[in-house]
């Protein structure tokens, strides 16, 4: 074995470890493969002179340094990048159009009147852009001025920043410290140069992976004072975005190395568990793998926003329509004036000395002018500050998200967080939700709940799935009584271990009939598998850090049961145990000789150790499928009763391990340890397989020991969450990589499945398929497997037509296997109509890919929004696919949560983020933008009209300041609380009555109805406005002075109606008025007298014909405040009687919930009782379809009541 | 051991949220204020049939009385109107009128007006045209309220073309309204006795003190080789051109009244009031009306029937539709919570 024996080196070295040696698959030698011939070529041209970076020949290479940047501007780019990122809105592009004519003859209005708003909006917008680059500026300062010690020559080590790390540069990482850019790993504390690598940051696993150094290179290199004459050369490929391949050559003192991903250390993952190591800089900066494959996320936008371009371009069309018609008007009336006879019509217009823009004599020239000089005055027909508007209001409302103390996770520290505040909105419109499982639905926290010990069961806990499965085979409430009891009782937790069983604990297991064969159970426990001790040096304390938390519950599990492992070493494993015979607590230390590893397609792992009598024993667990035909004839001696509660364990929804062992001879050790050193020392290809083989012949003949259980916890709330989900009608779909079985078992935890369901399964488990994969060639298989899903799914369909209109209710499940070929295109259409009908969807065994394709298919398919939920790094193709990505920031990393849209922290919050959040921030947007458009469309109604009677000659009826800002000031704020702060229905009756939350789903508080009937409210309030201040001033007498009413009285008292009509229509149509919004409408009002007066007091030759016109004409005048007073009024109540009606009598869901707010029934549950029962739809998912359903088997009077009650 | 902890910082967490002070200041626990928690106390208006109705009514108690109120107005309001500008045609030159009024004919016209009611002084004579867009953009825009104000701007006139300059001469004042100054005048007597028409204070007091010159005089003026309407003289200072002034102030609508003067004696029933007016001015060519107003004004302005009708009609309507409101909430009680008006509730979905 290599290095089987310390190297009597340096003292300060004993203490390493060879660790490389247990691990068979990982460390594989590098080797030259075809792949470095490339070195050299194109692709492959760095070249890295290790250790001398200045030198002049690295100098020429010219690589670029440490520095990152992530912010999407620099000082010098700011302005152009960002302005044009913002005038590719098409509507900001209008403006500016706007803007730009403005300043040529054709502008109705004064240039800077028109450019002033566009200012603003778009200045506004890029100080948002501004402060959230700069906070990423922040970080990025923060990253860069990390420090790292760098090699300065002459073996001396020096602090220095990130950011001026060059290539070539020999840096020293401490135990716990980032990498700073992608390293040559050159040695480390351990004398075989391996080290432990955390890269969470990568790809969102938190098991450890190890790298190893090239024996050349850490034989040499031990300590600070070795780099000082060190000089290597590194040949290698060019930076590129694959994190799992490296290709690459050292060249140290005359002699090459070949180089694999295994020598390098990417940035931005972590060293663990090593107390340092050196490496060389080989990329730096942007030229780092993880640098190269961070892509900035999908930028995704709400639906109501892609229907809101959609009305803006109705607008636009809307704009050029008028346009058009006046301008044919406009060219018609101007032809009307040329010279005739000599004379002229409307002489006083000089016709026959006009400009082009009047000239009747090129009146269709003129006419076209006039189109563009129209399209700028019906611009306010655009709310110029929607956009912005909006943007504001998301941010805030991403604030509350954020803010909400009932999203908030005590437990992690973690509140809520709105990633993008562009989905807000979003929330309130899921259809589907695809679901990860585990780490989502469940806690990803492995806690050893039972074990079956020589055919004996023993662990008392009970695991919630046993506990829905006790009510759903209906059993007696004492049965669940007695769980509850159990369950409270194990109060006082271990993490990872919830066993309750006195006959075992506290070292009673000696007093059992077989306490030997538990006596091995417990060391297989305690010394098969790779977890590494922790001891706490204040109170001896041990903690695992292990690749897996299963593997962690295991070794928690032995330490409880009194065979505590705590200490590895260099070739043994120690633990302390309780002596059968002296009753007294003694160590032992097991000689590890071989660590057969776990992988997916052995499904076992296996060690081989020496025990301290010398024999050589083979421990080994393992999936039982592969165990059970693995045991010799005499080791099955438990075999029936160990599968039976093997049964049992899986059918509550744990994870089961087969536990076995057998002692071997040494000969026969000696043989394997020849071949399988041989076989992991090997470079051809099939290196794997034949360390399979070796592994296989060494793993037979075992005795069987018993069988552990482990849950995989359900997260608090998940089935109270499911089951107010599935009332608000939302669709909940679980993608996950586990197999079947346990995935029905969480899905009978979480009320995703219930008996009477039809289970429609899917897979590819029949016996011809099976065997045709054993004899049949690849085309043969597929073929076949095609052929069976889509028969299945035929057959899933047809089941599904015959139920028909009955509510039988259907579960689709479907194998990763099968799914391959459900997603095939012509087949996808079957699958999603079959999916669609059924009740639950579980896809279980699927790979993160299919994940991601599911979601895309649900998302095109129906065309509804789609939200996924995950944690993992497995999870973000599904994130980033859907319409919304939800992030769980749990233990598994951070790589889900930088994917995602939201993060929360527990899949219960997504209750309130979708029925609350979601509901209220869908209700406000919609209604804002409604509202939005009719401000804009009362007010471009009345500007278009009164052009009309200016013989459209582009004259706006308002002063140039009160045209631009109207949308800024006057209207502008209280359409921003209500997108803030507006709430239909409180949180409170939200959760009372989720079916609210269809409203979203169906989307009907931004239908087209809606938008339509609120345009029509604008245009008729405009109609109003317009004639009845033109009749009432009509004869134009204005006051008791005889002073007749000019342009600047009709309009100012035109536009005084616009902004009391819409302020007051912004008041009926709120249904929850706090301070803010007093403030803000009555400010509002308030401001536009306020600011008439002060624009009116300014030199005339700025304030134009508002020269004092208010203070002098408007005010004294009774008839102007009779006529607003009259106009006001009557402008609302064509909303108001409508409103009245429909409030009353054609209430929309949160209306009946308002009635019933109001009318105080809230509190008599009888009769809220009633009212949802009457408004619950006939769910099938969730513990409330549960008990109904329970009740429709018990009587059958009950079903009659249910009929009647839903209507049909 | 730490595996202990969950438990144990859950706990301390709970006591926290009582006494946040405690350990755990770095926490990111959002802080608790009703507004973060959007908990802000509400008033929650919804539209029950008690609101709907007292609405309705309030609206036509305020409404009815404030319409009465205005019609009495506007009836107090004596108002003589007359339309002159076919009748000053000779009968003989109305085939072609623009001809007749571009001519060089007399233009003196004689009216006869007969007083219906009492009339208090001040009574506002006004001329009004109809047809005419003083609004019309290329109109309003030809001006230059710089020039208007001072003499060192009287350059500005960039927006007056084509009336801006004459043989190189700034015009003052420049551009269309001015050019097109009304030059029709009327003179009245009352039994041969002249009837004095003030001309002062005509004009609203902030166009005089601030929009026209005190030493502004018109320059240049209708030295064009057409002249459009009213010449000024060149020794009077715009601000005291009050005519001008009203003028300038541009009508909103192309029906307008202007107020031309003030009487400043009662005209009693039955008076009859002599007008020998100078018909000058070209409204032929476009077909526009022109009238002659004396009108006393009320305190709600001149005779204008419409709002006083409005506010009687809405105040009417309201109380109808509260009406109409009582006797449907009578009739139809609303089942509460009925869900079946809910589309998605019909079909029972979802399976």
């Amino acid at each position: 074995m290599a290095g089987g024996t310390p190297s009597p080196g340096p003292g300060r070295r004993r203490r390493r470890l060879h660790l490389s040696k247990i691990y068979s698959y990982t460390c594989g030698k590098s080797s030259f493969k075809e792949d470095h011939s490339n070195i050299g070529g194109p692709g492959f041209s760095r070249v890295v002179y290790c250790n001398e970076p200045g030198s002049p020949a690295a100098e020429r290479r010219n690589y670029a340094g440490n520095y990152v940047r992530s912010t999407k501007y620099t000082v010098a780019s700011f302005f152009p990048k960002s302005l044009f990122e913002q005038f590719r809105r098409v509507a900001n592009f209008y403006f500016l159009v706007t803007g730009v004519l403005s300043l040529t003859d054709l502008s109705p209005y004064g240039a800077v009147s028109a450019l002033l708003p566009l200012a603003l909006v778009i200045s506004a917008t890029m100080v948002k852009e501004g402060i959230e680059d700069w906070r990423r500026k922040q970080q990025d300062i923060e990253v860069n001025n990390r420090k790292v010690k760098v090699h300065d020559g002459n073996g001396i080590f020096r602090q220095e920043e990130w950011s001026n790390l060059r290539v070539g540069d020999i840096v020293r990482v401490e135990k716990d410290e980032f990498f700073p850019a992608d390293l040559l790993l050159l040695s480390s504390s351990y004398e075989d140069s391996i080290c432990y690598v955390e890269t969470m940051n990568l790809d969102g696993e938190t098991n450890l992976k190890v790298k190893q150094g090239l024996e050349a290179t850490s034989s040499l290199l031990n300590q600070d004072s070795d780099f000082k004459d060190f000089k290597a050369l590194v040949r290698c490929e060019d930076p590129n975005v694959n994190l799992y391949v490296f290709v690459g050559t050292l060249a140290l003192e005359e002699e090459r190395f070949p180089l694999s991903i295994q020598q390098i250390l990417l940035r931005d993952s972590k060293l663990r568990n090593t107390e340092y190591v050196y490496g060389a800089v080989v990329f730096t900066g942007h030229d780092t793998k993880v640098i190269q494959n961070s892509t900035d996320p999908p930028s995704k936008r709400s639906r109501i926003e892609r229907k809101m371009d959609k009305i803006i371009y109705l607008m636009f069309g809307l704009v050029f329509l008028m346009s058009f018609v006046g301008s044919i008007i406009f060219g018609v009336e101007t032809r009307e004036d040329k010279v005739k006879n000599g004379r002229t019509e409307r002489w006083y217009l000089k016709p026959d000395d006009a400009d082009i823009f009047f000239d009747p004599e090129r009146a269709p020239m003129a006419a076209i002018y006039h189109f563009f000089t129209a399209v700028m005055l019906y611009s306010y027909f655009i709310p110029i500050s929607l956009y912005v508007s909006i943007e504001i209001v998301k941010v805030l409302q991403s604030i509350f998200i954020n803010r909400d103390i009932h999203m908030y996770y005590e437990e992690t520290d973690k509140p809520a967080q709105a990633r993008t505040s562009n989905l807000n909105e979003e929330l309130g419109m899921v259809d589907t939700i695809l679901s990860d499982k585990t780490g989502t639905l469940t806690c990803n926290s492995m806690e050893f709940i039972k074990c079956s010990i020589a055919g004996t069961a023993y662990g008392r806990g009970i695991t919630e799935v046993e506990r829905a499965m006790a009510v759903r085979s209906g059993g007696s409430p004492l049965v669940n009584e007695d769980l509850d009891v159990v369950v409270d009782s194990s109060a006082p937790k271990i993490k990872g271990f919830n066993f309750v069983d006195e006959r075992v604990m506290n070292g009673n297991w000696v007093r059992q009939p077989q306490a030997s064969v538990l006596q091995k159970f417990f060391r297989l426990l305690a010394v098969c598998h790779t977890a590494i001790p922790e001891t706490d040096e204040e109170t001896g304390n041990v903690s695992y850090e292990a690749e897996s938390p299963d593997e962690a519950a295991f070794v928690v599990a032995a330490r409880e049961f009194g065979f505590e492992f705590f200490n590895r070493t260099q070739n043994g494993i120690s633990f302390r145990e309780l002596d059968l015979a002296s009753g007294e607590k003694i160590e032992r230390v097991y000689r590890l000789l071989n660590v057969l590893e776990f992988n997916s397609t052995r499904k076992r792992m296996s060690v081989i150790v020496r025990d301290d009598d010398g024999k050589l024993l083979l421990l080994s667990k393992g999936a039982d499928n592969v165990m059970f035909e693995r045991l010799a004839k005499h080791g099955r001696q438990f075999e029936a009763k160990t599968q039976e509660h093997v049964n049992q364990y899986a059918d509550a929804g744990l994870r089961t391990l087969i536990l076995a062992y057998r002692e071997v001879d040494e000969n026969e050790y000696i043989e394997f340890n020849k071949n399988f050193n041989e076989a992991k020392a090997s470079v051809s290809e099939d290196r794997e397989t034949l360390i399979d083989e070796i592994t296989d012949r060494m793993e037979r003949d075992l005795i069987l020991l018993g069988a552990t259980a482990v849950e995989d916890k359900l997260q608090n709330g998940v089935p109270e969450c499911i089951d107010k989900l599935a009332q608000a009608g939302i669709k909940i779909w679980v993608l996950t990589g586990d197999k079947m079985e346990t995935a029905i078992n969480i899905g009978f935890a979480s009320s995703l499945l219930r008996q009477e369901m039809k289970q429609i399964i899917i897979n590819l488990e029949t016996p011809q398929i099976k065997s045709l994969e054993k004899s049949g060639g690849k085309d043969e298989i597929e073929l076949a497997s095609r052929e069976s899903v889509v028969m299945q799914l035929q057959a899933g369909k047809a089941l599904l037509a015959e139920s028909g209109a009955s509510s039988e209710a259907f579960a689709l499940i479907i194998d990763g296997k099968s799914l391959t070929y459900a997603l095939e295109d012509e087949i996808k259409k079957t699958f999603l109509d079959l999916a669609t009908g059924c009740a639950s969807v579980i896809c279980c065994r699927s790979s993160p890919k299919q994940k991601a394709l599911v979601t895309r298919l649900v998302k095109s398919g129906t065309g509804k929004t789609t939200l996924a939920i995950g944690d993992g790094a497995n999870d973000v193709g599904m994130l980033q696919e859907a319409d919304i990505g939800v992030g769980i920031s749990g233990v598994e990393g951070m790589q889900a949560v930088m994917s995602s849209d939201i993060a929360i922290a527990q899949f219960r919050y997504l209750e309130r983020l979708l029925l609350v959040h979601g509901h209220w921030c869908y209700s406000r947007i919609a209604s804002m933008i409604c509202y939005f458009f009719y401000k804009n469309i009362t007010f471009g109604v009345t500007v278009f009209l009164y052009e009309a009677y200016t013989s459209f000659s582009g004259q706006p009826a308002y002063n140039d300041w009160f045209l631009s800002l109207f949308n800024v000031f006057f209207s502008s704020l209280p359409v921003i609380a209500l997108g803030v702060f507006d709430q239909d229905v409180s949180a409170r009756f939200c959760y009372k009555f989720p079916l609210l939350y269809q409203e979203g789903v169906q989307n009907i508080l931004f239908s087209w109805k809606r938008i339509i009937g609120w345009m029509l409210n604008g245009f008729v309030s405009a109609l109003a406005i317009f004639f009845l201040c033109k009749e009432s001033l009509k004869h134009q007498l204005f006051d008791s002075n005889g002073k007749t009413a000019g342009r600047e009285i009709l309009g100012g008292t035109m536009y005084t109606c616009v902004v009391w009509v819409v302020n007051l229509q912004m008041a009926l149509a709120i249904s929850y008025f706090t301070w803010v919004q007093h403030i803000v409408i009555w400010g509002s009002i308030a401001f536009w007298y306020i600011f008439l007066m002060i624009y009116g007091a300014m030199t005339p030759s700025f304030s134009s014909d508002a020269y004092k016109v208010f203070l002098e004409a408007l005010a004294p005048a009774p008839s102007y405040w009779l006529t607003t007073l009259f106009v006001m009024i009557f402008a609302l109540i064509p909303y108001f009687v409508y409103k009245s009606v429909q409030m009353r009598f054609f209430p929309k869901y949160h209306q009946m919930i308002q009635w019933i707010r109001y009318e105080g029934h809230s509190n008599d549950p009888e009769f809220v009782e009633m009212v949802r029962q009457r408004s619950i739809r006939p769910t099938t998912v969730g513990y409330t379809a549960r008990r109904a359903a329970s009740v429709r088997r018990s009587a059958r009077f009950h079903d009659q009541i249910y009929k009647d009650l839903v209507g049909i | 051991m730490s595996s202990n902890t969950p438990s144990s910082s859950a706990a301390a967490a709970a006591a926290g949220s009582v006494d946040p002070s405690a350990a755990r200041r770095n926490s990111k626990r959002p802080k608790y204020s009703k507004f973060t928690q959007q908990e802000l106390p509400a008033c929650k208006p919804i539209l029950t049939p008690g609101w709907v109705i007292s609405t309705f009514l309030i609206i036509s108690v305020i409404f009815i009385p404030l319409g009465v109120i205005s019609l009495f107005a506007s009836q107090d309001v004596v108002e003589i109107v007359d339309r002159y500008d076919t009748a000053c045609i000779p009968p003989s030159d109305r085939a072609n009128k623009v001809a007749y009024i571009q001519g060089a004919a007399n233009k003196s016209c004689n009216r006869t007006l007969t007083v219906p009611k009492e009339m208090k002084q001040p009574i506002y004579v006004y001329y009004q045209l109809e047809n005419f867009y003083q609004n019309h953009r290329r109109y309003v825009k030809s001006r230059s309220d710089s020039q208007l104000r001072s003499v060192k701007d009287e350059n500005q006139i960039d927006a007056c073309k084509p009336e801006d300059d004459f043989g190189g001469q700034p015009i003052v004042p420049c551009g269309l309204i001015a050019w097109s100054l009304f030059n029709d005048t009327y003179t009245l007597s009352r039994k041969n006795q002249p009837l004095a028409v003030n001309k002062k204070g005509i004009a609203w007091k902030s166009d005089k003190e601030h929009k026209f010159g005190k030493n502004v005089f018109p320059k240049n003026f209708q030295k064009g080789n057409i002249t459009g309407g009213a010449t000024l003289n060149p020794k009077i200072p715009l601000s005291e051109q009050e005519d001008l002034i009203v003028w300038m102030r541009t009508a909103a609508l192309p029906t307008f009244r202007k107020l031309y003067g003030k009487i400043e004696t009662d005209l009693h029933k039955g008076d009859t009031i002599e007008v020998n007016l100078q018909n000058n001015y070209n409204t032929y060519s476009f077909s526009g009306k022109k009238k002659l107003v004396l009108s006393t004004t009320s305190w709600l302005g001149g005779k204008n029937d419409f709002l006083g009708i409005a506010y009687l009609t809405v105040g009417g309507i309201c109380f109808v539709l509260a009406l109409a409101f009582t006797v449907m909430y009578l009739v139809k009680p609303r089942r509460l919570g009925d869900p079946t008006y809910l589309s998605w509730n019909r079909i029972p979905g979802g399976r």
